[in-house]
């Protein structure tokens, strides 16, 4: 190669280097923004400075019961769940190439919620318990949509469209289980028919806050791999990668967040299939993209929980407002992906 | 097929049909002998306890089978007319569609008796069934079972959102209504099946007028042009069926998936692919699934009862994981 070459080359790279990071940079900013908002908007405003207190630890009347204990773990949750489900999802996404292969469409979200559902109605238990058993049934219904889809010869096509039947079928297990319900714990689990941020506690944020760091942490240290495996199966192998093995790891990962995530908040519509395919298009081809992804995912949430909140008359849980934003990018995404043939 | 074997087969599935009406009949939150159920049936001016509760329940049961036999003719008639295995109403998100036209008429036009629901049921039907088959015919190799799929799910999931956000703030109205979400076919009464039955006849007698140039339709395009079929009219016609039968159970049923998915699939199996067999087979066999998943949702859920929509999915979906293992990865 010339020197020119080399040159334009380096270019190029630094060009994207740039963008990843502005992008990223106006994302962090927008979603600090958010979060303040998250903290000053409601009934009552507060100032700033009055915040500010609250958050160092001060007692401030009044203040500190809403913002303390209500507006705080509700921006936490939605913040730290957001992440989870944008990493996650991108991950699911570049892994196995297909934009529509998000945990929230091929099953793996529901296999959690059918697993939280279960622990807090039927064996009335709470706290860590109905997070591990997500975790578990989480990865039961992700090796098990694997498991089935590789008879033969291995598609992501055909693994999509049998997370779509697994999907449907638990789907119908979670509206049995809601329905044989008691009556009085039925609004505590109606969440888990759309996700919402109502009635978040502080106790539940350490736990979702760790495994988020966690396993957010590793999902972009094995960001590089991750995009070699996007370069498929045989190439990845030639570069050296032990693809079994990474995948393995990957998916371990992102099905944790995104069971933790959703053993919190409940499966909130569309925000793990949404983020990644956003924030590629923002921060460009050519990166690992799970941090972008991750803030996409905190600023669609917090987004819609505020629009779900104050925008209306009514308070619409933050996972209706999700499927009703995301349903035209979905719709947009399939459309533009059915032209290029992309598809299976 | 032999004559012989397809009387053993007629007379083996009607004899299932009116065993499972009886048992729609017999059993609930208050069981009834067979001997009442039959005495009830002669005697409707009858007033003793057990057969108020029987005659409660004829309308559903008479519900149920009308329901299942046009989902199942619906999905089979779907399934033809795209040449694509997976196709139903409820995997192509018309269903949805049609419940969620249907529960803005209620929310937004104060619309309030069936025989006005089944309006905004078709369209919204149509409207789904047009959008979702554009969508996932787009681009390279027409309409791929995975990217028919893709749209219904994607479709539909957008859909069921939007349905969401109309109930959840009329909560009070909304109760009675919440099958819009999960099918049902309890809430069906005398009034709300004569209005939607011209539909349901209309469709069911397009379909089965249909049935043979269907046939030709399965060679391809090309054959079935040079058969003389006009190919362009028989896909309208189809489709008109199809969307008339789905769109009406949805009006009185909300969205029941599953079943035009599974029963066409299972009469290929059992009377080969000859859809002058699986259009009536069809909807004799959507008939019985239906009310049997209608009782065992009543015996799942006792005292109350599980919609029907929940056992049909639950057990409809591992027909569409098989079906995706078996397919092609080519023809994906």
């Amino acid at each position: 190669m010339t020197n020119t070459n080399v040159n334009i080359v380096r270019a190029g790279f630094y060009k994207r280097r740039i963008r990843y990071i502005a992008v990223t940079v106006v994302l962090t900013v927008f979603t600090a923004i958010l979060c303040s908002a998250m903290l000053y908007l409601g009934n009552t405003r507060y100032s700033p400075e009055v915040i500010l207190r609250v958050l160092l630890g001060e007692q401030v009347k009044g203040a500190a019961f809403a913002i303390g204990t209500i507006r705080l773990p509700r921006m936490l949750a939605g913040l730290l769940a957001g992440m989870a489900f944008g990493m996650a999802g991108n991950t699911f996404q570049t892994m196995l190439r297909n934009p529509l292969a998000s945990p929230d469409i091929i099953g793996v979200s529901s296999g959690s919620g059918v697993a939280a559902v279960f622990c807090i109605l039927v064996l009335k238990v709470s706290g860590n318990i109905v997070s591990i058993s997500a975790v578990i049934a989480g990865l039961s219904v992700a090796f098990l949509i694997y498991a089935l889809s590789r008879g033969g010869s291995f598609s992501g096509g055909r693994l999509i469209l049998i997370g779509i039947g697994m999907q449907a079928m638990l789907n119908a297990v979670i509206s049995f289980l809601l329905l044989r319900a008691n009556q009085y714990d039925v609004p505590a689990a109606l969440r888990w028919l759309s996700g919402s941020l109502n009635g978040m506690k502080m106790e539940d944020i350490p736990a979702l806050f760790i495994v988020v760091l966690l396993f957010g942490c590793l999902l972009v240290f094995f960001g590089r791999q991750l995009k070699i495996l996007e370069l498929g199966e045989q190439s990845a192998v030639t570069l050296g990668l032990r693809t079994d093995r990474t995948r393995l790891l990957l998916v371990l990962c992102a099905v944790f967040l995104i069971a933790y995530a959703t053993a919190v908040t409940g499966p909130i519509a569309f925000v793990a299939f949404l983020a990644g395919p956003i924030a590629g298009r923002m921060a460009g081809a050519g990166n690992s993209n799970t941090i972008p992804a991750g803030l996409t995912g905190a600023v669609l949430v917090l987004l819609a929980d505020i629009i779900g909140q104050y925008a209306f008359d009514i308070r619409f849980p933050v996972g209706i407002i999700t499927g009703i934003l995301g349903a035209p990018y979905l719709i947009y995404l399939l459309i533009r992906m059915n032209r290029t043939g992309g598809a299976a | 097929m032999k004559v012989k074997k397809l009387i053993i087969l007629i007379s083996a599935s009607v004899t299932l049909l009116v065993l499972s009406a009886f048992a729609s009949l017999a059993f609930g939150s208050r069981n009834v002998g067979l001997k009442e159920v039959i005495g009830t049936l002669f005697h409707l001016s009858s007033t003793s306890f057990e057969s108020l509760v029987v005659r409660e329940r004829i309308p559903r049961t008479v519900f149920s089978i009308i329901a299942g036999a046009s989902l199942g003719v619906s999905g089979a008639l779907m399934q033809a007319i795209t040449r694509n295995p997976i196709a139903d109403p409820s995997i192509l998100g018309v269903n949805t569609g049609a419940s969620l036209f249907v529960v803005s008429g209620i929310a937004f036009f104060h619309v309030n008796s069936a025989s006005q629901y089944i309006w905004f049921a078709l369209a919204g039907a149509a409207v789904t069934a047009v959008f979702v088959y554009r969508i996932g015919s787009m681009g390279y190799g027409g309409a791929t079972p995975i990217k028919l799929a893709l749209a219904g799910a994607a479709t539909s999931a957008a859909l069921s959102s939007l349905v969401s956000a109309v109930i959840l703030p009329r909560t009070e109205v909304m109760n009675a209504f919440r099958f819009w979400q999960v099918g049902s076919v309890s809430g069906a009464t005398w009034e709300g099946i004569l209005s939607v039955s011209p539909f349901l006849v209309a469709g069911l007698i397009i379909g089965i007028l249909s049935a043979s140039a269907l046939n030709a339709l399965a060679l391809g395009d090309d054959v079935a042009t040079g058969l003389g079929v006009n190919t362009g009219l028989v896909r309208i016609a189809g489709a008109l069926a199809g969307v008339l039968l789905c769109g009406a159970t949805t009006a009185l049923a909300g969205p029941i998936g599953f079943v035009g998915l599974m029963i066409p699939h299972t009469m290929r199996l059992i009377c080969g692919p000859n859809m002058r067999y699986i259009v009536p087979m069809s909807a004799v066999g959507g008939a019985i699934l239906l009310t049997v998943s209608d009782i065992i949702g009543r015996f799942i859920g006792y005292p109350g009862e599980l919609e029907a929509g929940i056992i049909t999915a639950f057990f409809g979906a591992p027909i569409l994981i098989l079906i995706a293992m078996r397919v092609k990865v080519r023809s994906l």
